[in-house]
């Protein structure tokens, strides 16, 4: 049995479990206590001292952070003794700061900001202390990092320690020269980071933010000679209504296209039909690959794991370059979408692939990085020219003037526009999973998956690792040597969690068949492009828009969408055939772990 | 109650009438709830600097449930003005790593280890001869608690105690945060006792001559006996032990030099003392009881001091928390602005409130104690600070 | 590159391949190279399978863990007020003239490297000075002649 523990905190008694700290025992009664370093993802570290309180008895303040509540304890929370301190500490990290916030991309959404407004601290009181001559690593694709707008909070070397298990970011030095920094201060570039952009969302201020390419694609919408399409991932829909006013979990799906084509995209198509068009690439290769192990006996590696996330696939390229034989072939979504749209869409539309500019819009930092990659040129082109986040989407329509909240509803062009709820749900922790469980049921019995609406629930929610089990039976004779085999398989979202699978396959202890990883906690609803803040509540109200969607779709199971049954009569052939090969399938290459 | 004068001792230094470890073979024959009542009763208090009373930290180590349980001495002496620890461990070893082992006995640890400050290595082989004479007496006498020395690597913070133990851990010394104390959760999450290098000897001598007689010693609030790192404009620089509870006037005319200005006690964490205030300070009371002492004659730039201390607090901050990162920094360059004019001298005022800002929001020792030597020094010799 | 392995191979062994021998281990190759090179440090993330990051992080938080490779002997004045008192800086003036270099550089070759430190614990004896573990107490111009000259003609 829980013990309860009883306090006082500003004149009201308030009872909370064991272990629980002031500041949640604070939060319970609805009193704000200002925070920087705390993040309820993370670990507690208390070096802020934003959240001091007094208790009585004590002439120093404690952080609530960081004190687990007592019995007995009495607590004020808003003294003239705690303001003046929290300012003073604010006016601290201010004379520390870069305060050019007029210029600033996290502005108006920056924690620091907020709280020095809310303080009204004067910028003048203490000298600055900020280091001259920081420069910008700008090295990463993905990420940048900015020293001058960083308060040491940690937030970031937590997230990459706790959430993804990297620990790519570590702190250096000490007292006055004390820094957030890599091995050595090498390059974010240089070193074992994965791009997942954790740190970004994890960021109070302005010191970690992704590179930003959206003067570049204004440039090419501006250009009369290019033809820019772009191609939004499901999570975007559920998420970019927060960067326009909207609360957390609102489907803004047609406004956002609307939004896009008075912007001056020739063409606005959506990532789920190559979301589907993959659980047809990555359901064959799963469904060949056990045919391989179970009938012909072949050493083939299983179990399969997906290939979706690119934070993901340098996490294993890193960590376990010995086991990347596991991981899918397939490309994402994303590049599957440009390498069709520059041979597919480009001959389907009689449009010059030299002109074509494709744009994906993503809720991922490491997709800037995948696009990026050397091998994602198989159309001739670089298959995907600039990748933008949630984020950057959000900013841009916002540049564009445009009111959002009084656009009308649009529609994906097409082709490669039309998708089915199998592609949307991708967005969340196990869609990828339930979407190919789909499919691949219905392909190897000729019935829908045995569950009510389609709806595989065990593999929903935010549980770092879910498992599932599916029995075949009364299979089709195709895949009779499937018949009475119990698949296994398991979901898991955040690094760290990837990384218990995948010590389990390191041990040969892994009982699996297929697994789907996605390198951020929720998935793309979570992912690094994703508007800040983002939380778990956050990530659950995201999760259920994107459910919502699913269910508002007529069609919800890949095989089904028409498109995808005209691309491969038209153009593709079958799948894991020669030009899907070519086109929709990659290689991996083995890094170094530290 | 003062001591009516100043009175030199000899009990942590005398020489070894009877063998530490003769000590440590009679104590571990009584009851242990009675050795630890027993150092209770001495009033011993921590000669780290904190003063926190050793019995009673012992007490509740025993108290914890832990097959586990680690004695740690802290010799990570780095308190400016401070020497005293390497005297101890060069002259009389055996009274500190007796007193580690009856700690150890009584709390029902069973291993030890002695954090030594990285500057201090040349100490190294001889104390590690030190440790193989008591691990051949722990054998005989059939005490299961063995030592091991940990070198540091040269931070001053390391002497908090929980940022030792970040250290003996691998990682980067920064305090944490407390509760949990090491008593609770120290060393790789098991119970600890972290003790200064005199303290552990003090307790030895506890053992030795009873806590009754130990007690004679020294004031109401002050027991015992202490030694003093005595340094600056002195003509008897040196460690020197001394019985607690004595003015700084009669301190200052046994050691300072005839001129002397200002003492510094307890290292730059602790307060300065101007010349005023020498007939009312009793060294000990209201500041630290580490034992550094520094005196300074009237030749000596107070702005000059206090630049250094705040030079040493810049870079020996962990840099973990805002006000004692950015804190040290902005007395440092204040005080700089306020003496080359870009600042008005009321900035200094800006800067006591701010020390008092550090003192009640850092995360550790460190950041809390810079207001006693900068608020001390400031309002003290402002002019000097102006002019 | 392969000696560093080696080296780094034996201290694990020696020590034990848990975080809590990090220091150990990094202070054992401080002392065979005089400084944590690059190689170095990646062999230790490897052998105790940590971040390299994480290494470089807690190497970097200490003053005797160098990384980056500076004079064979090392010369740590004290500058704490005591011996800052007593003629600190003339110490330095005098070993700046001598060396031919300014505090906080190294000399070609890399002989010696000149640096202030925080206090060393022999402030009675002020000023003091570390050469590599060997301290050296009050302190005066002609001492320091003596004794680095000594050093400069290479008797130790």
């Amino acid at each position: 049995m829980a013990d309860k523990i009883n306090l006082i905190i500003d004149g009201i008694e308030v009872s909370v479990e064991k272990g629980k700290s002031i500041l949640d025992a604070a939060k319970q009664i609805d009193i704000r206590i200002p925070t920087l370093c705390h993040h309820e993802d993370l670990c507690v570290a208390g070096n802020c001292r934003v959240c001091v309180v007094e208790q009585e008895g004590r002439n120093n303040l404690i952080p609530s952070c960081a004190t687990p509540a007592e019995n007995g304890m009495k607590i004020k929370t808003s003294t003239p003794k705690i303001r003046r301190a929290r300012k003073d500490i604010m006016a601290l990290l201010v004379s520390e700061h870069n305060t050019q916030c007029t210029t600033c991309y996290r502005s108006t959404n920056c924690e620091l900001q907020d709280l020095a407004a809310e303080y009204n601290v004067d910028n003048n009181v203490y000298l600055s202390v900020l280091k001259p001559n920081l420069k910008i690593d700008k090295s990463s694709w993905s990420i940048e990092k900015d020293d001058s707008k960083c308060i040491r909070c940690q937030r970031c070397v937590r997230t990459c320690a706790e959430l993804q298990h990297v620990n790519a970011l570590a702190v250096t030095e000490r007292g006055s020269e004390m820094k957030i920094s890599t091995f050595m201060h090498l390059p974010m570039n240089e070193i074992v980071c994965t791009n997942c952009g954790q740190c970004i969302t994890h960021c109070p201020t302005g010191a970690l933010t992704e590179r930003r390419y959206y003067d570049e694609i204004w440039e090419a919408i501006d250009n009369p000679e290019k033809h820019v399409v772009i191609n939004t991932a499901p999570s975007v829909r559920v998420a970019l209504g927060e960067m326009l006013g909207y609360p957390a979990g609102t489907r803004v799906t047609g406004k956002m296209v609307t939004a896009l084509k008075k912007m001056g995209f020739d063409s606005v198509l959506d990532t789920d039909f190559t979301a589907d068009l993959t659980i047809m690439e990555e359901g064959t290769e799963l469904l060949t690959r056990l045919k391989e192990v179970l009938v012909d006996k072949k050493d083939i590696a299983l179990p399969m794991i997906t290939s979706c996330s690119p934070g993901w696939v340098k996490f294993i390229e890193h960590m376990y370059p010995e086991h990347l034989a596991h991981l899918s072939t397939c490309k994402s979504p994303q590049q599957m979408f440009g390498a069709l749209a520059k041979t597919y869409y480009a001959e389907q539309k009689g449009i010059d692939p030299k002109n074509i500019v494709s744009v994906a819009g993503m809720p991922c930092a490491a997709k800037k990085y995948e696009a990026n990659r050397s091998e994602m040129r198989d159309s001739g082109y670089q298959d995907v020219d600039a990748g933008l986040t949630t984020r950057e989407i959000g900013h841009m329509i916002k540049q564009a003037g445009l009111d959002f909240p009084e656009l009308e509803d649009g529609d994906f062009d097409s082709i490669m526009g039309e998708s089915t709820g199998a592609g949307v749900i991708f967005g969340a922790t196990g869609g990828v999973m339930e979407a190919a469980l789909r499919t691949a049921y219905f392909l190897i019995t000729g019935r829908p998956v045995p569950f009510d609406n389609l709806n595989i629930t065990p593999v929903r929610g935010l549980e770092g690792i879910k498992e599932t089990s599916i029995k075949f039976e009364n299979c089709l004779p195709e895949f009779s040597f499937l018949e009475g085999v119990e698949a296994k398989f398991a979901i898991a979202h955040g690094l760290i969690n990837a990384r218990k699978i995948m010590d389990q396959i390191a041990d040969g202890k892994s009982p699996y068949h297929f697994i789907e990883i996605m390198a951020c906690p929720g998935g793309c609803i979570g992912g690094g492009g994703q508007p800040i803040p983002t939380n778990d509540a956050i990530r659950k109200k995201r999760i259920e828009a994107i459910y919502a969607e699913d269910m508002g779709k007529p069609i919800r199971m890949s095989h089904e969408n028409p498109e995808i049954a005209k691309i491969y009569k038209e153009f593709l052939g079958k799948p894991l055939g020669e030009k899907s090969h070519h086109l929709l399938h990659t290689k991996y290459r083995k890094r170094k772990r530290y | 109650m003062l001591n009516t004068k100043l009175r030199k001792v000899d009990i942590i230094f005398s020489p070894y009438s009877i063998e530490p470890y003769d000590i440590l073979k009679l104590t571990i024959k009584k009851n242990k709830e009675k050795v630890i009542q027993d150092i209770i009763d001495s009033g011993l208090r921590g000669r780290g600097g904190a003063g926190f009373p050793t019995g009673m930290k012992w007490k509740f180590a025993q108290q914890q449930e832990s097959k586990t349980k680690y004695v740690i001495c802290n010799a990570d002496e780095g308190e400016p003005g401070t020497f005293k620890d390497r005297k101890l461990l060069v002259e009389v070893p055996r009274k500190v790593i007796s007193g580690m082992a009856i700690c150890a006995w009584a709390v029902g640890a069973s291993k030890g280890v002695i954090y030594l400050r990285r500057e201090y290595r040349y100490l190294i082989n001889d104390l590690n001869k030190e440790i193989e004479i008591y691990n051949q007496n722990a054998k005989e006498i059939g005490l299961d608690f063995s030592i091991e020395i940990f070198l540091g690597a040269g931070a001053y913070i390391c002497g908090e105690e929980t940022a030792l133990i970040e250290s003996m851990e691998g990682k980067r010394g920064e305090p944490r945060n407390k509760p949990p104390y090491p008593i609770q959760k120290g060393y790789l999450g098991f119970p600890t006792i972290v003790n200064n290098v005199e303290t552990f000897a003090s307790a030895t001598m506890v053992c030795r001559i009873g806590s009754d007689e130990y007690k004679k010693l020294g004031t109401d609030d002050q027991k015992g006996s202490k030694l003093f790192s005595i340094s600056g404009d002195s003509p008897k620089e040196g460690v020197h032990e001394l019985e607690l509870g004595m003015t700084l006037k009669q301190f200052v005319d046994e050691f300072g030099d005839g001129d002397t200005k200002a003492v510094q006690i307890g290292g730059v964490a602790g307060f300065c003392v101007p010349r005023k205030q020498f007939d009312t300070a009793i060294i000990g009371e209201g500041n630290t009881t580490g034992g550094s002492t520094m005196i300074f004659n009237s030749s000596r730039s107070m702005y000059h001091v206090l630049h250094n201390y705040l030079d040493f607090y810049a870079e020996e901050s962990c840099g973990q928390c805002t006000p004692c990162r950015i804190g040290t920094q902005q007395l440092l360059k204040g005080i700089e602005a306020v003496k080359s004019g870009i600042r008005p001298a009321s900035y200094l005022d800006q800067l006591i409130k701010l020390a008092e800002t550090m003192q009640i929001t850092s995360k550790c020792g460190l950041g809390q104690s810079v207001t006693n030597s900068f608020t001390s020094i400031v309002k003290n010799f402002r002019e000097e600070m102006i002019y | 590159m392969a000696e560093v392995k080696e080296l780094v191979k034996k201290l694990v062994e020696k020590h034990g391949r848990e975080r809590q021998n990090l220091i150990p281990i990094l202070q054992g190759i401080h002392l065979e190279n005089n400084f944590l090179s690059k190689e170095a440090m990646l062999e230790v993330a490897k052998q105790l399978d940590i971040a390299s990051a994480e290494v470089y992080g807690t190497a970097s938080f200490y003053s005797f863990l160098d990384t980056e490779a500076d004079g064979k002997y090392k010369i740590r004045v004290c500058k704490s007020i005591t011996c800052d008192m007593k003629g600190k800086n003339e110490i330095l003036k005098t070993m700046e003239d001598m060396l031919r270099i300014k505090v906080g550089e190294t000399t070609e070759g890399k002989r010696f490297s000149l640096i202030e430190t925080n206090c060393i614990g022999l402030c009675d004896k002020g000023p003091a000075m570390l050469i590599n573990d060997e301290y050296y107490t009050e302190l005066t111009p002609s001492k320091v002649r003596k004794i680095l000259g000594d050093y400069i003609r290479n008797e130790y």
